[in-house]
């Protein structure tokens, strides 16, 4: 639920002790943070705190009765999601559950082999994947309710998909596909050439915010979308925790893709972006594979697991012997990354897993402080990481969650959600919804 | 020492060492060497120590009453003495020549009693036994980053146009920065392998506020890693031919143009390395090393910036290994903070930036001496100077700034600070030309003074008739002088800004170096003693006159003065009268006469200060009726006089003299001096221009208890060259004849035209508490 009362008057008129015009964050902050718990698994149902009216504005509730004006407002199926980014294409698709038998007669061909290929379907082609473990089972959106699919392939395999598109006939279903990222600009001809798709291009920070706020509404109960690592000093200790994000703003929204961007958020539609920097994910994929020959993130990231980045970096302690105490900097402190590395002998002592380690590291430290001085800056003591940088990457989001910690000495919290890279698309998908 | 230089260039490897200096020219001065301190980097030492430098210098003497008998009718001798100044050398070479450079200074230190060498830098521990065994010297280690901060305020203080900006394609590659007043607070980023961030709030006042391990050996060691690059210059070579955008995923590679609503440009880097990982090639070394080179230095550029808005800092200085004048990298990190910032900050580069850990180390090892309580003085004469941006420019000048490189700074007797009454201390610019933004201007002062070179020469041989080894001498000063000169037309920004100013200061240097004090002491003498036999008359004369005329003639008196000039080469030899002749009728070229006089009828001023220029028709029958005038009126008159020798000008030695001998003249300048209504000072230079921030603080004191309202400034180097666009806080009077007539040209006048610039000045903001 991402929505003000503005964007979300198609639905108000089911929900007769809601005001048009309140905001979701007021809502918010009626509800109790504990309240979720109380929920069944799935994200489906609403609270039963004040606050439930609110979420209910865009969630199916059994038993209420669609009213006409929702079901005209609806575009019709498919519902898709794109986000077309530098190095990834994420796609997400609602898949409805709740077909009667007469729609089911009037659905077309076309439309029920394409939910057939995706649902069916783990992976596609060489390299479309679904992350299964991501679905959102029986998901109520604009009073349809169903399974929310994210799917995602290498922007260099655009083209294979827009040749599956084009096969499957997309373009007859006269539908409107929402895509934000850059790649939404960049291929938009693509897309209408090659598919005869016209699409609809979105802001991807618009959508980015608006997808996270969205999500993280809807995920109630376990596994929670919002999470933070407990004792992130302690390596023994260092847990997985939920998060209840009921009271989000304002909070330090840091987007890691192949580049970062780093937005300040006060309210859904109140944010701006704060800076970026381009050593992001594409930085560690792209380094890794000149240094190791690897050539793909799991590759990177396995090796990465392996090494040892201490042969490669220059400690505080290699310099000073121990901590440098004039400075309060301890000797376990990166004082240069691959600093180690201007020797051939110590060149030669190295392997390919210690390099890949290293350059995580150097990315993620990296990302750590820049994050921590525009939380400074921007005097803001929350930050949620999200991109496909951090997917199956435990390592980066360990050191995010110790460095933010040690640095701003207990004072900035490091948060993560599960659908780390797909709010974009998600976003995208409540466009189509919800145009704003 | 041919031997030892022999040995030290055989050691060396790669670089061309055709052009190297022997040691001993490089470690001067060991004799008296103490207090020694060496930075060892990772590929330069630096090393640091105290010396004295025994200098002739020209002291003028009154003859005492019995003895003036016996003289000719001269007022005043002259003598040469000998004089012991302080002087500290730096001296930077590659680690390679460390064993044979502490060998020769082995050698050749005597007279010491140094028992301790202060340390710093990360090579120090391991460069210890060597030290302690070759200097038999106790090592003592100092904190690097302390020593940096050290070196730093003292280079910022002592050293003016320390720091400029870097544009690459500009007219002018550097742009040198005015010293601040106020050194203080300022941002230090410094790039060695790690990135450290401190903030410089008091000379005892720092703190490392941030850093980040992404520094040069980030670039070094992946650099390596990725090219199979050995050397860190090679790495930067290569950068700086390289392609980053073969690697680098741009704005437009994921949006096939700009992002428009965030107001990125389609040519912003949005993932660097992002295209390594998707493209399925081969990239060339040159590329990856601009890639690398792109993304430590925008990422260093904005921590710098985030850093620096979080403090509110606006002066932010960069340096370390990673900088160090090399033109790629300090392009690179301009660009980086001008992005990041908008162009609210600019980042400041420091000529010195290689020395700051060895002048710190020094500095905490002489603290008893109190180095900081003196001002200093970079000498041209002994300092190699920033050497060339462009490697490909001046590929020679660079190997030999690889091998050794100097930094000599002298003590100054006094210490110098701003003129109380500039209207803004942190804006003023003494120079009114920037000879290194302006090509047509440099190349015609660099030709005369090039020009002027056997005119020098032949009266520095004169001046010295009884030393047969003058000639030998001279013959080096004219090597000197003429290699400063080819130095500076190769690389203008070699001392900071190149100006008229600095190539006087640069022959001045380069005269003291070969002990040659004061070429023109004779001259002066002759000329001085001519005009006082002269005042009575030319006082009589205009006192003959009515109110009006007399201002008039008093005025044309300065300027007719000024017209005699041996610093001027438009002129030869007379003592005639007859130049006032030269003093066209007004209008003059700057004519703000009718103003002065209109003021002339006003109330008194309450003090003046007066910037005298030269000795004989100038300061007696020019300057002296002039001042006089002003005691009349009941003004206090402070004459303002060069500490020591400057071409032909008056000294504040000589003036004292001169005063004297015409107050026994004249009871009116006799009245002056007794009711201390008229006092001379010195300024503390020994220019022929006028630096009025760096002025004697003896004279800022005597300025502002004597709430001076006028200040007088005579002269073409003082008036014109310098401080032409000088605004001060209270009225003030430039006068000068432009005798140079390419400088006339250019201001729109002719050879001889008269500048006579009266300004009111802005009143001082606070001038009250003056």
């Amino acid at each position: 639920m991402a929505l003000n009362g503005h964007r979300g008057d198609i639905e108000v008129n089911n929900d007769e002790d809601e005001t048009p015009t309140k905001p979701l964050r007021s809502a918010r902050e009626e509800m109790t943070p504990d309240d979720p718990a109380d929920e069944p698994a799935g994200g489906t149902a609403t609270t039963g705190g004040p606050g439930a009216s609110a979420r209910g504005a865009s969630l199916h509730r059994p038993g209420t009765t669609r009213s006409d004006s929702l079901r005209r407002s609806r575009p019709p199926f498919p519902w898709f999601g794109m986000d077309i980014g530098g190095t990834l294409v994420k796609l997400v698709y609602f898949e409805p559950k709740d077909i009667t038998a007469e729609e089911e007669q009037e659905e077309v061909e076309n439309l029920k082999s394409i939910r057939r290929y995706l649902t069916s379907n783990t992976a596609y082609g060489q390299t479309g994947i679904r992350d299964v473990y991501l679905e959102l089972k029986d998901l109520s959106l604009c009073g349809r309710t169903g399974n929310l699919h994210f799917i995602r392939f290498p922007t260099y395999d655009l083209p294979a998909f827009l040749q599956m598109v084009r096969n499957k006939h997309f373009s007859s279903l006269h539908t409107t596909l929402c895509a934000t990222g850059g790649g939404a600009y960049k291929f938009e001809t693509d897309f209408r050439t090659m598919a005869d798709l016209q699409l609809q291009k979105l802001d991807e920070l618009d959508c980015l915010i608006r997808g996270v706020l969205f999500t993280e509404s809807v995920v109630v109960s376990d596994p929670s979308e919002c999470y933070y690592f407990e004792n992130p000093s302690d390596p023994e200790r260092c847990e997985q925790k939920p998060y209840g994000l009921q009271d989000p703003y304002p909070l330090l929204l840091v987007n890691i893709g192949s580049g970062v961007s780093i937005m300040a958020v006060y309210s859904e539609t109140d944010y701006k972006r704060v800076t970026g920097t381009s050593l992001g994910g594409g930085t560690f994929l792209g380094l890794c594979c000149l240094l190791t020959g690897c050539s793909t993130f799991e590759e990177a990231l396995e090796m990465a697991s392996e090494g040892e980045s201490t042969r490669v970096d220059k400690l505080v302690k290699d310099i000073y012997g121990g901590d440098y105490e004039r400075f309060g900097l301890p000797g376990w402190a990166v004082a240069s990354s691959f600093g180690n590395m201007l020797t051939s002998e110590k060149r030669e002592g190295v392997s390919k897993a210690d390099l890949a380690r290293a350059t995580l590291v150097t990315i993620t430290n990296n990302i750590g402080s820049i994050t921590r001085m525009c939380a400074l800056n921007e005097n803001i003591n929350k930050v949620v990481f999200v991109g496909n940088f951090l997917r199956v990457n435990t390592l980066s989001m360990k050191l995010l969650a110790y460095a933010m910690d040690y640095w701003s000495k207990g004072q900035l919290k490091a948060l993560f959600l599960r659908h780390e890279g797909y709010f974009g698309a998600v976003g995208a998908l409540l466009e189509l919804l919800h145009p704003s | 020492h041919a031997n030892c230089a022999a040995s030290v260039w055989k050691s060396s490897h790669s670089l061309d060492k055709s052009i190297t200096l022997p040691p001993d020219e490089i470690f001067r001065n060991l004799e008296n060497a103490k207090r020694f301190a060496i930075d060892i980097g990772g590929s330069l030492t630096k090393l640091a120590y105290y010396s004295t430098v025994q200098h002739k210098v020209a002291k003028v003497r009154s003859f005492d009453n019995t003895a003036k008998e016996a003289s000719s009718e001269k007022l005043y001798e002259i003598s040469v003495q000998e004089e012991i100044t302080a002087r500290l050398h730096f001296i930077k070479f590659e680690n390679a020549y460390i064993e044979t450079c502490l060998d020769f200074i082995k050698d050749h230190l005597v007279n010491t009693d140094t028992k301790l060498i202060k340390a710093t830098g990360g090579g120090a521990h391991k460069f210890k036994d060597l030290i302690e065994k070759k200097l038999g010297l106790k090592v003592d280690k100092e904190d690097e980053m302390t020593c940096l901060i050290r070196g730093c305020n003292f280079v910022l203080r002592n050293i003016p146009h320390e720091a400029f900006i870097f544009t690459k394609h500009a007219d002018s590659e550097f742009r040198f920065q005015n010293t601040h007043p106020d050194i203080f607070p300022y941002l230090l980023v410094n790039i060695g392998s790690g990135v450290s961030i401190i903030k410089v709030e008091s000379e005892d006042k720092f703190e490392r506020i941030g850093g980040s391990s992404i520094g040069g050996g980030t670039f070094w060691g992946l650099g390596a890693l990725l090219t199979k690059t050995k050397r860190f210059d090679e790495l930067l070579q290569l950068a700086s031919k390289g392609q980053h955008t073969n690697l680098d995923m741009l704005v437009k590679d994921i949006y096939g143009g700009s992002y428009g609503s965030l107001g990125l440009t389609g040519d912003l880097i949005a993932s660097s390395f992002g295209k390594s990982a998707t493209t399925d090639k081969e990239f060339s070394k040159e590329d990856i090393a601009k890639s690398l080179l792109h993304m430590i230095s925008n990422d260093i550029g904005q921590l710098a910036c985030l850093y620096a808005r979080l403090h509110s800092l606006t002066r932010v200085y960069f340096g370390g290994f990673f900088i160090r004048g090399h033109p790629v990298t300090m392009h690179t990190i301009t660009y980086s903070i001008n992005f990041f910032t908008k162009g609210e900050v600019q980042a400041l580069f420091l000529r010195h930036e290689g020395y700051l850990g060895a002048i710190g180390a020094f500095l905490k090892g002489a603290e008893e001496d109190n180095p900081n309580q003196y001002s200093w003085g970079e000498n041209y004469a002994g300092s190699s100077g920033l050497m060339s941006a462009s490697p490909d420019i001046n590929p020679m000048q660079r190997a030999r700034s690889g091998t050794f490189d100097m930094l000599e700074m002298d003590r100054l007797e006094r210490k110098l600070v701003n003129l109380p009454l500039l209207e803004d201390p942190s804006s003023y610019v003494p120079d009114t030309v920037d000879l290194t933004v302006d090509p047509l201007a440099r190349e015609y002062w660099l030709f005369c003074f090039e020009d002027a070179l056997d005119g020098v020469v032949k009266r520095a041989v004169a001046s010295q008739p009884d030393l047969p080894e003058a000639v030998e001498r001279a013959e080096k000063f004219r090597q000197k002088y003429r290699h400063k000169l080819q130095t500076l037309r190769q690389q203008p920004f070699a001392y900071g800004s190149l100006t008229v100013r600095s190539l006087l200061d640069t022959r001045e240097h380069c005269l003291n170096e070969f002990n040659f004090p004061d070429p023109y002491s004779k001259i002066k003498q002759r000329e001085n003693d001519a005009a006082l036999r002269c005042y009575q008359k030319a006082v009589a004369a205009l006192d003959a006159l009515g109110w009006e005329e007399k201002q008039f003639a008093l005025v044309r008196g300065v300027l007719a003065g000024n017209v005699f000039d041996w610093g001027a080469k438009a002129f030869f030899h007379s003592t005639s009268l007859l130049l006032l002749l030269f003093v066209p009728e007004r209008p003059w070229l700057v004519d703000s006469y009718n103003q002065w006089l209109q003021r002339l009828k006003g109330p008194p001023h309450k003090c003046a200060v007066f910037f005298v220029d030269n000795s004989g028709m100038d300061i007696i029958l020019g300057v002296m009726p002039f001042v006089r005038e002003l005691l009349l009126r009941g003004t206090e008159v402070v004459l303002a006089s060069n500490s020591s020798p400057a071409l032909n000008d008056v000294t504040n030695g000589e003036l004292q003299i001169l005063t004297e001998t015409i107050a026994a003249m004249d009871p009116i300048i006799q009245a002056g001096l007794k009711e201390d209504r008229l006092v001379l000072v010195q300024t503390g230079s020994s220019s022929p221009c006028l630096d009025l921030g760096r002025l004697d603080k003896e004279l800022t004191i005597v300025v502002r208890e004597r709430r001076a309202d006028l200040v007088v400034i005579e002269g073409m180097g003082r008036a014109v060259h310098t401080n032409y666009f000088a605004r001060l806080s209270c009225e003030s009077l430039k006068m000068a004849v432009i005798k140079n007539p390419w400088l006339a040209e250019r201001l729109g006048g002719k050879l001889f035209s008269v500048v006579f610039k009266y300004e009111l000045g802005e009143p001082q903001e606070g001038s009250v508490s003056l």
